[in-house]
């Protein structure tokens, strides 16, 4: 694979406040990257210096093996989707659109035939002569992405693009924008703080946590094999346990399983722990079970899915057991 | 009901401030229209008197004087204003509240000051009193109305779509033409508006600093005025007025206006 973008150990000083220490950074052609982390970790800023909005305090960057580090902003090949948007609230979805293409004189027939082709791409052709006023969250949402990809750009940056939606939007375009993305084969830089979000949509992740990088793997890795606390916890619910062996071990709700302590079958590995259910929530396709472990105050939370051959009761006495390749060690 | 009762007396008082304030204007409105020459007899109903104001050499060219001056320094006045105001407003920088405030100050300072000031700096500045220094001085004055339009304009307007049309490919020069100045036109012409309204309008100012060859309406009403009010005055002065009044709706339908035409808020 060809790298797309290279930062060289870049960094970012906001005054005297370091908000993103020095970083190296490939993005790979065709990638769909995902920069996922807290708020304020310094995602939209990394993103703003891709874009050339943000000048690096220090280090480079590489755009398909070029140097960008310091071209403005209108002359990298790169296209950002705005958190809010920022549609021009003075042209309508078509002349938004046709924006980057009047900026960069393309002719006025490849103009046209482009912004035929995205606006059928994003279903806006009905919506061509409104204005952003006049639309629904979802629809502006669309024009950003539409003015975007319509240049054909290297890269396009999307941050945070369906923050603003409610639930059910969001889950739709996040499979929209997936399939379009992997229809196009344009490199996505995609900014979250929503770890489903990422984790259902990207080629690779790179968690991020004040300004540093955490992790960087694929959703898969990420999830079942977090490298290190921080990580864990941001990424899902998570149970540690201290086994004796001078880590931590970590296991996944979804990964425990709960024995009755009396007349168990023993069909399985031994249980750990022994504790008392101190509640049972349903969540639709899962019971959260939360049990108390024996003889210290910890609590843990075990995933038991509808279909499991047993239903357990608030106060019920039950053995943790694991398999002990589910099990992921971390330094302590 | 003591309710209506109190509503009856709330809409008389209004009437009473209304009458208190446009009463004065609708008497000279209605004697510019008085057949005869003396102000306080209703003769009958005539345009006359509009007739002859045109017919007027004197008036013909105060008026020249006052558009001329009031074209001049509304054009330059409102650049200048338009840049300050974008600079004001995109930089940042120590003291810019207080540099905020110095710029609303020549508002609020008497205008007698002013002029009596402008008067002095020309006078050491050997600049002469005519159309130049009238300029000069109506430009200080209106540039920071224009200034402030701009700015309550500019500052409605989103700081992203800037970075928006960079990230477009638009060079800074694009980005001003096709996407700053478009969402900034309301509160400009506005401004301008402001700016031509103060020129025309202006008394005490241009009585400071104007010379021989350069009287304004407002200056030869107040001389006309020396030598006795005539239904003449009564009906140049009901047409500053009227231009004055669809001036200032103008610019208040103007700059009602960035509401409806800013970015989407929600
Ligand atoms: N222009 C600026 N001047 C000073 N500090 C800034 C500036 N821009 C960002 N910061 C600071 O940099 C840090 C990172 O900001 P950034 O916007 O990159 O976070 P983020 O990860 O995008 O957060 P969110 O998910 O809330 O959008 C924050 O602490 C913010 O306060
Ligand atoms: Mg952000």
């Amino acid at each position: 694979m060809e790298a797309m973008i290279r930062l060289e150990g870049i960094s970012k000083r906001f005054g005297d406040q370091v908000i993103i220490p020095p970083t190296d950074l490939t993005v790979n052609e065709g990638e769909f990257l995902t920069l996922l982390g807290p708020s304020g970790c310094g995602k939209t800023t990394l993103l703003r210096m891709i874009a050339g909005l943000e000048t690096p305090s220090s280090g480079k960057i590489f755009l398909a093996d070029k140097e960008v580090t310091d071209l403005p902003p209108y002359q990298r090949d790169v296209n950002m989707v705005f958190q809010h948007y920022a549609l021009f609230p003075h042209m309508t979805v078509e002349e938004n659109i046709r924006f980057g293409l009047k900026m960069k004189k393309v002719d006025l027939q490849e103009q046209d035939k482009r912004v035929e082709q995205v606006l059928a791409m994003t279903r806006l052709q009905e919506l061509r002569h409104r204005y952003p006023k006049q639309m629904s969250g979802g629809q502006q949402q669309r024009v950003a992405i539409a003015r975007a990809l319509v240049n054909n750009p290297k890269v396009v940056l999307l941050d945070e693009p369906l923050g603003a939606l409610d639930y059910q939007l969001r889950k739709n375009l996040q499979l929209e924008l997936a399939d379009l993305q992997y229809d196009l084969g344009i490199t996505f830089v995609y900014v979250t703080h929503d770890r489903e979000e990422a984790l259902t949509m990207s080629d690779r992740i790179i968690v991020m946590n004040k300004g540093l990088i955490e992790q960087d793997g694929r959703p898969g890795e990420i999830y079942h094999r977090p490298g290190n606390e921080f990580v864990a916890k941001f990424i899902g619910e998570t149970n540690f346990f201290d086994l004796g062996d001078g880590l931590t071990t970590l296991l996944r709700p979804e990964k425990l399983n709960l024995c009755p302590e009396e007349g168990d079958d023993g069909a399985h590995p031994a249980p750990h722990f022994f504790g008392t259910i101190t509640d049972v929530v349903f969540y639709g396709t899962i019971d959260k079970v939360f049990v108390d472990l024996d003889g210290s105050k910890q609590e843990v939370v075990a995933y038991q899915y509808f279909d499991d051959a047993r239903k357990w009761r608030m106060d019920e006495r039950v053995g943790i057991w694991w398999y002990p390749q589910d099990e992921v060690k971390l330094s302590k | 009901m003591p309710k209506t009762w109190r509503n009856h007396a709330l809409l008389a008082y209004a009437l009473a401030i209304l009458a208190f304030l446009y009463l004065p204007l609708m008497i000279l409105a209605l004697y510019s229209f008085n057949e005869s020459r003396i102000n306080a007899v209703w003769s009958g109903f005539t345009v006359n008197w509009y007739a002859s104001l045109f017919n007027n050499r004197r008036v013909l060219e105060a008026l020249t004087n006052s558009l001329a001056v009031a074209c001049i320094s509304t054009v330059i006045s409102t650049v200048l204003g338009t840049t300050g105001a974008m600079a004001l407003n995109r930089y940042k920088y120590r003291f810019k509240a207080a540099i905020n405030g110095l710029l609303y100050l020549p508002i609020l300072i008497p205008e007698i000051v002013m002029g009596l000031s402008l008067l002095v700096l020309f006078s050491q500045t050997a600049i002469p009193l005519g159309k130049v220094s009238l300029i000069l001085a109506h430009i200080t004055f209106c540039v920071s109305f224009v200034v402030i339009t701009v700015n309550s304009r500019l500052e409605g307007m989103e700081a992203e779509l800037e970075a928006a049309a960079a990230d477009l490919y638009a060079t800074p020069l694009q980005t001003f033409r096709y996407v700053t100045l478009p969402l900034a036109m309301p509160g400009i012409i506005a401004g301008a508006l402001i700016a031509f309204t103060l020129s025309i309008d202006d008394f005490v100012i241009s009585f400071f600093v104007a010379g021989p060859n350069s009287t304004t309406l407002p200056l030869y009403i107040y001389a006309m005025v020396k030598r006795g009010i005539s239904p003449e005055i009564n009906a140049l002065s009901t047409l500053m007025m009227l231009t004055t009044v669809l001036l200032i709706i103008l610019a208040h339908l103007l700059q009602g206006s960035p509401k409806k035409a800013s970015p989407a808020d929600e």
